[in-house]
């Protein structure tokens, strides 16, 4: 057990910096470099700069010297906190993304709130039966849902709450200080979309669960229904919707970005967007970091979440 | 005594009147089990044998009442202790489950829940039914874990399934129908997933049970020698009908029935002689269920068949005058000679055997197993000895049969032989040709079309997406057989031909034949490139026993024609005794005892030889045969133990000598008969024979 | 009954790969769709690939009909694939003209010719509802062809070469999976511009480490099978296995898989369209006329010109889903 978490740790680290590694190399071409030079400097006094004093200037940067150790001193920087510089908002990374962060947080927290118990009793409620009338409703419903992408249901639920029947805002810039009013239609568009993945991969377990041969021993052993659902069915059906709950920690980095975008929510995926359409290289850098970070490390829960909840590998 | 009560002063324990069972499907409704009658009295235990999709399993499932979503009782009474299954509520049926009635099923380990602990899953039992503590239930399923003579109760409570042996996790599910003491123990090929030892450890603990508890028993299996060690009645089923019905000894000793006399004309008994005796396979497929026949089921495949009386209508069972218990569904069985009409096979003369083809010389191979390792993380190492120092050599147009348990390093041989695997240590020869360390794409076409291989699953053997004539063609083509398209085909064609396949299989896909249709296939690839040597890996286990005779009769056809050395990897002694020149004794990667077959099935044995004999099910009443029960469980191939591998089982077993110190070989006879332990050749030599002709009692 | 005769139905794979003159009709579908809207071809060589969406309709159809939901889903995206090939045909305005001074911008008015009323220019929404399924579906299905082309033989190298081979190629496809999908679209497309092409390449590096995962899942497990050893033991050389042997035994899982994955791949194009990542003005595309409206029209009166493209997108989406789903559940049953 403590072996493979261990083993788990150096692969999370490795996938780690060849990410980073991957990350620094894109953006370290020369065009990267001179329109970096044209945010410090000014597009105009760039064109301006004769090719000696633009290497001057490059040396000043300290971005002449060998790759690896620009790269090293990059990791230095940021593994000391320091993630660089937003040209854009004229800020240091680190705090700014750090409060974006908390924001999506606060999203995150809602959306999963939401989701687990929702999908996970839907998901249960159809697998017990498969075929049943309420399997059919729960699977239509569900591969409805996730058939609407994100940026539809935005529309649809702005549309319908906020423009029609104006019970929310349309925006959820939260210029006002944090108002709880404004979380709502980007929480349920978060959920809309992503239960149903879940509610389905349920089902999928518990239904697989619901035919294997244990199942069929436990009803023939003479127990009551209640029991066989509860102990016999749940134990191990819901081993594999655990790590792909888990997962969707991945999946809500990607899924914010569009979301905060329209709801003009000042989360992360917001900040990343901006960054990226900038280009303000620094926090486009930083953001991915983190959301690498974030990625590997619920892969890594799961795993070991895995380990723990399946007998079969934990008393190997 | 007991018995000679009259029946009908006790209600039958379990009653089926004209039970008939169906499935709905999108093709419509499809009859599995049609008009089954079973008259089940208090202790005794009826045995249910068939070929697979007999509807067997069916009937068990049906007296659970449990047939899925799409399966249902369409007609009949099921009565169990005179009170009609049909008519109880679900609340009803789940108190006699699994405490009136107890199932055994197949797969142990697919039966236990993988999630709980195996205490928990056996406390569940009394709990439920009985309503007693929970540390009542335990006790209890502790001391009915010892009963099933489970060693260290306390720890197997503590476990889950994965952490015991196949044969471990059958005494749990055996201990837990038995928890309630039900009256009806139904049993579903309760050791067909097991080894032949292991199964011998279960048959005597199910004896034993029905001494013991008297309980009543169905017992459902496709070999009827099992059945004959462990059941007083038999019911045959061909088709989803029952065929023949009666007391053991009189079904198996006059069995009245055209199907039943097939199965046992199919099944290689000792004095089967692949020469004198060759077996008769009953020709023809089992029907589909939707396609049976008018008539007898059996018909199409009967040698009885008259038109007009066998193709009419509905068959009802008749009595066996003189026997009112002994039924069967045939409407001529008065008028056949039961005694002239025996089915016999041709008898052939004798193949001499040729030169040494292949020689096998210290052969080793040996695994290093890491622990699953990342990049540059190893884990620790460990050893599998798979092959140790295996020595044997094989003839032109000799079989060779290698014999073992899994886990045995048969399946290792085989694949160092083709290539796959490189030998650790000694030499394989292939003619002059040194085989162990030269992988399959380092060696030249001339060479790997000599030694071709018959596989063991007929659904895996074939690609499903290819044509078969094209799976067969490309072999051709690729050993230069023939190049020209018209040459390929004609080729194609002729080797149909020799598996007595229809030439137009040539255009079908696998999914479209039968289990012993695909393995004609394979035969016929295997012997596409004309091989000098075809390993056959277990290549009719999986395989119905009518089938079996079947395919195993072309096979040895074949190799007679082509004077094919045949490598016979088996775990069926039978088949083996049936069909081998010589035997190699596999256990734990070792060869334990090789010989001829007459040598190997007379003493003196190896100890495991000993036990492997009498652990195999022999269908003949007339045959006695010792009992030897081994202990304990196969060891596992990386952690063997010291000494002699056989030692941890061994009923010889000698401390401080077997498992301290690595046995010898001895010789005896001039043939080569070598058997490796230490116990002295005179004790060996005195050995009784594990099988033998009953004596008549005159 | 294990041994079975069955010579029934034939099953999904044979059903979808026997008919020849499928595969022409979807040639001849696709290979005019995808010249007209990538290299700007004459809209004369769509005129064949009218008559030849219709019989494939008729074909997938008819080897369909057993499962509801898949024919639900084929209607669904058919009938987007015969606007896409048919919408200079149609008596359309022109979807990049303002219709001024016929109709005004942000018109409500629906009449017989404008359906849907005009957008914030004045263009048609109706035209340009319809000509903005053409981009979507033929970057999106170019976009998940290569990926899956790229995917499938990683995983059967992967799956089947194993060692090295697998360690190395899992690692990359390890490290591409733990950005997540919309980070990694953006870096990349940051990196090389937005255009189709380069959707193509984003694509391809969000979704082929996936469809690899899976392809290796099922070599692992169809590389133990008798026949391969068949193969092997006859000293076929490892790229024969691979295409011959277990590539087509692969096909089936993989099919039902692409059905879902084309209906990610519209999604995240339409999305970075929307983001302003992917496909630029002025043709029409449903991702910018979200984007356009988003801008402009946030009312209750002009909510239809997000209403549109959105429940167009969805419908699109939902038929692939809807496939996949029938697909399923028919290769469930073979």
């Amino acid at each position: 057990m403590a072996k493979l978490v261990l083993r788990r740790l150096v692969q999370m680290l490795l996938i780690m910096v060849v990410a980073s590694l991957l990350l620094f190399a894109i953006f370290d071409t020369p065009e990267f470099k001179k329109r970096l030079a044209i945010q410090e400097l000014g597009g105009f006094a760039v064109s301006a700069l004769s090719e000696e004093s633009y290497n001057q200037w490059l040396a000043e940067k300290g971005l002449d010297v060998p790759f690896y150790q620009r790269y090293a001193n990059w990791i230095g920087n940021i593994l000391t906190g320091n993630l660089g510089y937003s040209y854009e908002k004229a800020t240091p990374v680190a705090p700014l993304l750090l409060d974006r962060l908390a924001n999506t947080g606060i999203l995150a927290f809602f959306v999963f709130a939401l989701m687990i118990p929702i999908s996970l009793l839907l998901g249960v409620l159809a697998g017990m039966k498969e075929g049943s009338f309420q399997d059919r409703a729960i699977s239509f419903f569900s591969v409805f849902t996730t058939s609407i992408p994100e940026i539809a249901t935005a529309i649809l639920l702005t549309v319908i709450f906020a423009l029609g029947l104006q019970w929310f805002p349309v925006k959820s810039a939260m210029i006002g200080g944090f108002q709880f009013d404004q979380l709502i239609l980007p929480v349920l568009t978060l959920v809309l979309y992503d239960f149903g993945y879940v509610a389905r991969m349920t089902r999928a377990s518990m239904a697989e669960v619901m035919t294997s041969q244990y199942i069929r021993t436990a009803i023939l052993k003479g127990l009551p229904y209640k029991r066989v659902i509860m102990k016999h069915a749940l134990r191990n059906a819901l081993i594999a919707p655990f790590t792909i709950i888990v997962l969707q920690l991945n999946w809500l980095l990607s899924g914010v970005v569009v979301v905060e975008v329209f709801f003009e929510y000042d989360g992360f995926g917001k900040l990343l967007l901006e960054a990226a359409l900038f280009p303000d290289v620094e926090v486009v850098q930083a953001c991915t970091l983190v959301a690498v970070a974030v990625a590997v490390l619920s892969q890594l829960i799961s795993d070991i979440g895995y380990t723990f909840l399946n007998p079969r590998i934990r008393f190997a | 005594m007991e018995t000679t009560r009259k029946m009908s002063d006790q209600t039958p324990v379990l009653e089926c009147r004209n039970l008939s069972i169906s499935y709905y499907t999108r093709a419509g409704e499809i009859p599995a089990v049609v008009d089954f009658n079973l008259k089940l009295m208090p202790g005794e235990s009826h045995g249910i044998v068939g070929e697979s999709g007999c509807g067997k399993s069916t009937v068990a499932l049906a007296i659970m009442q449990y047939m899925g979503k799409n399966g249902a009782i369409v007609g009949g009474e099921l009565l169990f202790e005179g009170r009609d299954m049909r008519t109880m509520s679900a609340e009803e049926l789940r108190k006699l489950r699994g405490s009136k009635i107890a199932m055994v099923y197949q797969e142990p380990m697919a039966s236990l829940n993988p999630a709980m602990r195996i205490g928990e899953q056996l406390s569940e039992v009394p709990i439920y039914h009985e309503g007693v503590s929970q540390n009542e239930a335990w006790q209890r399923s502790a001391d009915m874990l010892a009963k099933v003579r489970l060693p260290d109760p306390e720890r197997i409570m503590k476990s889950f399934p994965h952490q015991i042996s196949g044969g471990q996790q059958q005494r749990v599910v055996i201990a837990m129908a038995l928890l309630s003491n039900p009256k009806l123990l139904l049993l579903d090929e309760p050791t067909t997933a097991l080894d032949v030892t292991v199964e011998a450890g279960i048959v005597e603990l199910i004896r034993d049970i029905a001494d013991e508890f008297g309980t009543s028993m169905i017992y459902i299996s496709h070999n009827l020698g099992l059945i004959l060690e462990t059941c007083d009645r038999l019911t045959v089923m061909y088709s989803g009908e029952a065929v023949e019905v009666g007391d053991i000894h009189d079904v198996f000793d006059e069995m009245r029935h055209p199907y039943t006399r097939g199965l046992f004309g199919s099944i290689p008994l000792p004095g089967a002689d692949k020469n004198e005796h060759p077996l008769v396979a009953i020709p023809g497929q089992l029907p589909l269920p939707h396609e049976r026949p008018k008539g007898c089921n059996f018909g199409p495949r009967c040698t009885f068949f008259r038109q007009g009386t066998c193709d009419t209508g509905r068959l009802p069972m008749h009595s066996v005058p003189g026997d009112d218990d002994h039924r069967v569904r045939c409407e001529r069985f008065q008028e056949i000679d039961w005694a002239r009409d025996l089915p016999k096979g041709e008898a052939k003369p004798p193949v001499e055997s040729g030169d040494v083809v292949l020689s096998v010389d210290d052969m080793t191979k040996h695994y290093v197993i890491e622990e699953s390792g990342f990049l540059i993380f190893g884990g620790e190492e460990k050893t599998v000895k798979a092959n140790e120092k295996l020595n044997f050599s094989a003839r032109e147009a000799e079989t060779v049969a290698i014999v073992g348990e899994s886990g045995c390093g048969k399946s290792t041989f085989a694949k160092v032989l083709m290539g796959l695997e490189d030998a650790t240590a000694g030499h394989v020869k292939l003619g002059n040709v040194e085989l162990g360390d030269l992988p399959v794409d380092k060696r030249d076409e001339k060479t790997i079309s000599r030694l071709q291989m018959v596989f063991q699953n007929p659904f895996d053997t074939l690609n499903p997406s290819h044509t078969v004539g094209g799976q067969i063609a490309r072999v051709i083509r690729k050993f230069g057989v023939a190049k020209a398209k018209e040459e390929v085909d004609e080729i194609v064609y002729r080797l149909l031909d020799i598996v007595k396949l229809p030439r137009d299989f040539a255009k079908r896909r696998p999914r479209q034949l039968s289990g012993g249709q695909k393995q004609r296939v394979g035969i016929a690839r295997a012997f596409a490139g004309n091989p000098d040597v075809v390993i056959a890996d277990e290549p009719v286990s999986a395989l119905d026993v009518s089938v079996q005779a079947a395919v195993t009769d072309l096979l040895m056809d074949i190799q007679r024609e082509n004077r094919t050395t045949l490598l016979f990897i088996s775990h069926d002694l039978s088949v083996v005794r049936y069909l081998a020149d010589r035997i190699v004794v596999m256990y734990l990667g070792q060869i334990m005892e090789q010989g001829s077959t007459e040598e190997i099935f007379s003493p003196p044995y190896h100890p495991y030889t000993e036990a492997l004999l009498a652990a195999v099910p022999i269908a003949d009443t007339s045959i006695e045969k010792r009992h030897i029960v081994l202990k304990g469980e196969l060891p596992s191939p990386s952690n063997p133990p010291k000494g002699c591998p056989f030692s941890t089982r061994c009923q010889y077993m000698m401390p401080g000598k077997c498992d301290v110190e690595a046995p010898p070989i001895r010789a005896f006879g001039k043939q080569g008969h070598e058997i490796l332990c230490h116990l002295d050749p005179s004790e060996m030599q005195e050995m009784e024979p594990v099988i033998k002709k009953k004596v008549e009692a005159a | 009954m294990a041994v079975s005769e069955s010579v029934a139905a034939p099953t999904l794979i044979e059903r979808l790969s026997a008919p020849k003159p499928a595969i022409v009709l979807l040639l001849l579908m696709w290979a005019p769709l995808t010249f007209y809207v990538m290299f700007g071809a004459n809209q004369f060589v769509l005129l064949p690939a009218i008559p030849a969406t219709i019989l494939l309709y008729g074909v997938a159809f008819y080897n369909f009909r057993e499962s509801t939901t898949a024919i639900i889903g084929l209607t669904l995206v058919f009938f987007w694939l015969l606007m896409a090939v048919s919408a200079p045909y149609l008596p359309l305005l022109d979807p990049n003209k303002p219709i001024a001074p016929f109709a005004l911008p942000f018109s409500e008015k629906r009449d017989i010719f404008f359906w849907l009323g005009t957008d914030f220019k004045g263009r048609d929404m109706l035209s340009r509802m319809i000509w903005g399924c053409q981009r979507v579906i033929v970057w999106g299905v170019t976009a998940t062809f290569v990926a899956y082309v790229v995917g499938t033989l990683f995983g059967l190298i992967a799956g089947y070469l194993s060692g090295w081979w697998d360690e190395i190629i899992s690692f990359l496809a390890n490290v591409l999976l733990s950005f997540p999908v919309m980070v990694l679209f953006i870096v990349i497309l940051n990196y090389l511009g937005p255009s189709g092409f380069n959707i193509v390449v984003a694509v391809t590096f969000a979704s082929a480490p996936a469809i690899m995962r899976i392809v290796r899942g099922l070599t692992l497990d169809i590389k133990t099978r008798d026949y391969v050893y068949a193969a092997q033991t006859r000293g076929e050389h490892p790229f024969y296995i691979m295409i011959i042997e277990l590539l087509p035994n692969v096909r089936g899982p993989i099919i039902v898989d692409a059905c879902l994955r084309l209906g990610y791949t519209t999604v995240a194009i339409t999305t970075l369209t929307f983001l302003g990542l992917g496909l630029q003005p002025p043709d029409p595309d449903w991702g910018l006329m979200i984007r356009e409206a988003a801008k402009t029209a946030m009312l209750w009166k002009f909510s239809y010109m997000l209403l549109v493209p959105a429940l167009s997108v969805s419908t699109l989406i939902l038929g692939f889903n809807l496939m996949a789903d029938g697909l399923r559940e028919m290769s469930l049953r073979d």
